[in-house]
């Protein structure tokens, strides 16, 4: 789980640091490329007793996770310059949206598998469970890396962290798409599923460029965020043509 | 006797370095005037003692020099920041590569002017990739509409087109200037005359010069002369790009291999147009897709099976 304390033997961020460090002192050690820093406000000091969290039941453990991540999503929703994101990163939140994510799609295709029970033994050509996952995580891999190339001072889980919540909009778009069409089909419902992917697309955008744009020199944000846009383009592209006419 | 030859190979290696930097320096006769000397330099400095070539690399602050060293104490390649020094490249000189390659001329050598012999991986990545990806939704784009005009097509989301896009497009950018890069080492190996573009190089080239079919979202305009038209105008610009580029680089060689090279490289670029033109904007009722297996690199398997299933029944 991320939220763990910094490994003591780590040569790399051995300076001590003040606990609401800015953005610019999550820089990434030049030895160890894919470290962050990973502190938690305020708890630092009572981590030192390490029976404390081996004795808690299991239900306070999952709800300081669950509570954590819902927390996030909430800042990803209402996009302010803050630093919760990128401080207390966790990859919970982006395996449970891409599971969501992949596995309705699965469960659209097992339905329209249903519906058209005819002869017709064509692959249905909409996206595979695998294809979203690998679409998702691979598309975060390769823009953390890119980023990182192009000299930003933010880790690679952070980035992994922040474009995986940043799905959250999509997911949401998605499920209201698919009830959208229990409505029947036309132009207009065509127009609200339109109109709701746009919306959710630019809510992404904003939220991910909110925390990653300050992470990069000024003359390289715009060459950091296209990838970013060009991720979300294609995530919404699927949701928007793959849901069933 | 020996310090004039010294100035000699001195004033060989500035010449060449200022025929490089400046823009309009395809001039023949200048070369020309400098390669009989040239050659009588390199004969005599080369049997010389090595301390003139030392002395020339210190004194000589030109930037392919300094460079040379800089790429010798650059890191090993399993490190990161090898891989960083190939995206050190900032907003404006990314747009400014892509400009050169929209609007090729035929005395702006397009590695000279625009990378200075500053190549990055950035634009070809990225380039292919929204590439692949424009490609693939315009695809699926054409079948919606052709569904609108003929109801009789049965539309079914296309997904494998992302994958056989991306296939596509990045086998052609990356093996393509493998090819030619190749190619051209082994003729410099036979012809020593002015060094062939690094890899790099070479495959930024053909990045960049793929920016120009990303517009070709106009194809969905289902006007068939005006999607001619648009195919021309993309083929023309970006081969002529690639021929501009190469062109001071075959130049020395023997007239028969520079124009079977210049012809094979715009022939493989016209391919790929074709082909992706055929295989992602058709429109044809199902019964007639077979798209001919055009590209090298596409599998066949692929191109030949139908893409349109062939339900009569609207859903």
């Amino acid at each position: 789980m991320a939220e763990a304390e910094e490994s003591p033997g780590d040569p790399g961020t051995a300076s001590p640091r003040p606990l609401f460090a800015g953005l610019s002192d999550i820089s990434i050690s030049q030895d160890i490329p894919v470290e962050g820093e990973i502190t938690i406000p305020m708890r630092s000091r009572i981590r030192e007793f390490d029976s404390s969290t081996l004795n808690e039941s299991v239900r306070n453990t999952i709800m300081r996770d669950l509570k954590a991540v819902g927390k996030k999503f909430m800042h990803v929703l209402y996009p302010r310059k803050s630093n919760t994101l990128l401080r207390d990163w966790d990859l919970w939140g982006p395996l449970i949206l891409c599971v969501t994510l992949a596995f309705t799609t699965y469960i659209l295709q097992i339905f329209r598998m249903l519906q058209r029970d005819s002869a017709d033994s064509e692959k249905d050509g909409g996206p595979q469970f695998a294809e979203v996952f690998v679409i998702v995580w691979f598309g975060a891999v390769t823009i953390t890396l890119n980023s990182k190339l192009l000299g930003g001072n933010i880790s690679f889980f952070q980035s992994l962290c922040v474009l995986g919540y940043c799905i959250l909009p999509l997911t949401v778009a998605m499920l209201i798409c698919r009830l959208v069409l229990l409505a029947d089909p036309g132009p207009v419902n065509f127009m609200v599923r339109l109109f709701v992917v746009i919306v959710m697309f630019a809510w992404s955008i904003v939220a991910s460029t909110a925390f990653l744009a300050d992470s990069q020199p000024p003359n390289r944000r715009a060459l950091a965020v296209y990838p970013v846009f060009l991720f979300y383009f294609v995530i919404s592209w699927m949701i928007l043509t793959f849901t069933p006419q | 006797m020996a310090s004039a030859d010294e100035l000699t190979f001195h004033e060989f290696e500035e010449a060449t370095n200022l025929l490089a930097d400046t823009p309009d320096a395809a001039t023949t006769s200048r070369s020309d005037q400098l390669t009989p000397q040239g050659h009588v330099a390199v004969a005599v400095g080369s049997g010389g003692s090595y301390g003139a070539e030392d002395e020339v690399e210190e004194e000589s602050d030109k930037a392919a020099l300094l460079q040379e060293q800089q790429q010798q104490q650059q890191p090993g390649f399993w490190t990161f920041s090898y891989y960083q020094s190939f995206f050190d490249v900032d907003t404006s000189q990314v747009l400014d590569r892509i400009k050169g390659s929209l609007l090729p001329r035929p005395g702006h050598n397009f590695v000279r002017h625009h990378l200075r012999n500053r190549p990055d991986l950035y634009g070809p990545f990225w380039i292919c990739a929204t590439l692949a990806f424009v490609l693939a939704v315009t695809g699926n784009l054409t079948l919606v509409l052709a569904q609108r005009r003929d109801p009789s097509i049965h539309y079914s989301p296309q997904f494998h087109k992302v994958t056989v896009a991306g296939i596509s497009i990045y086998c052609y950018a990356w093996l393509v200037p493998l090819a030619l890069w190749g190619f051209l080492r082994w003729r410099k190996g036979v012809q020593e005359r002015m060094g062939p573009y690094t890899f790099l190089e070479t495959v930024c080239i053909y990045g960049y010069s793929l920016f120009v079919f990303i517009p070709m979202v106009l194809w969905l305009i289902p006007v068939p002369w005006l999607q001619w038209l648009f195919g021309a105008l993309a083929l023309g610009l970006s081969a002529a790009g690639l021929v501009f580029t190469l062109w001071p680089v075959v130049r020395e060689d023997t007239r028969l291999v520079a124009t079977v090279l210049l012809s094979v490289v715009v022939l493989l670029h016209a391919l790929l147009a074709m082909g992706c033109k055929l295989y992602f904007f058709q429109s044809l009722p199902p019964e007639n897709v077979a798209p001919p297996p055009q590209i090298t690199s596409l599998p066949s398997n692929i191109a030949l099976s139908p893409t349109l299933p062939q339900s009569l029944a609207p859903s």
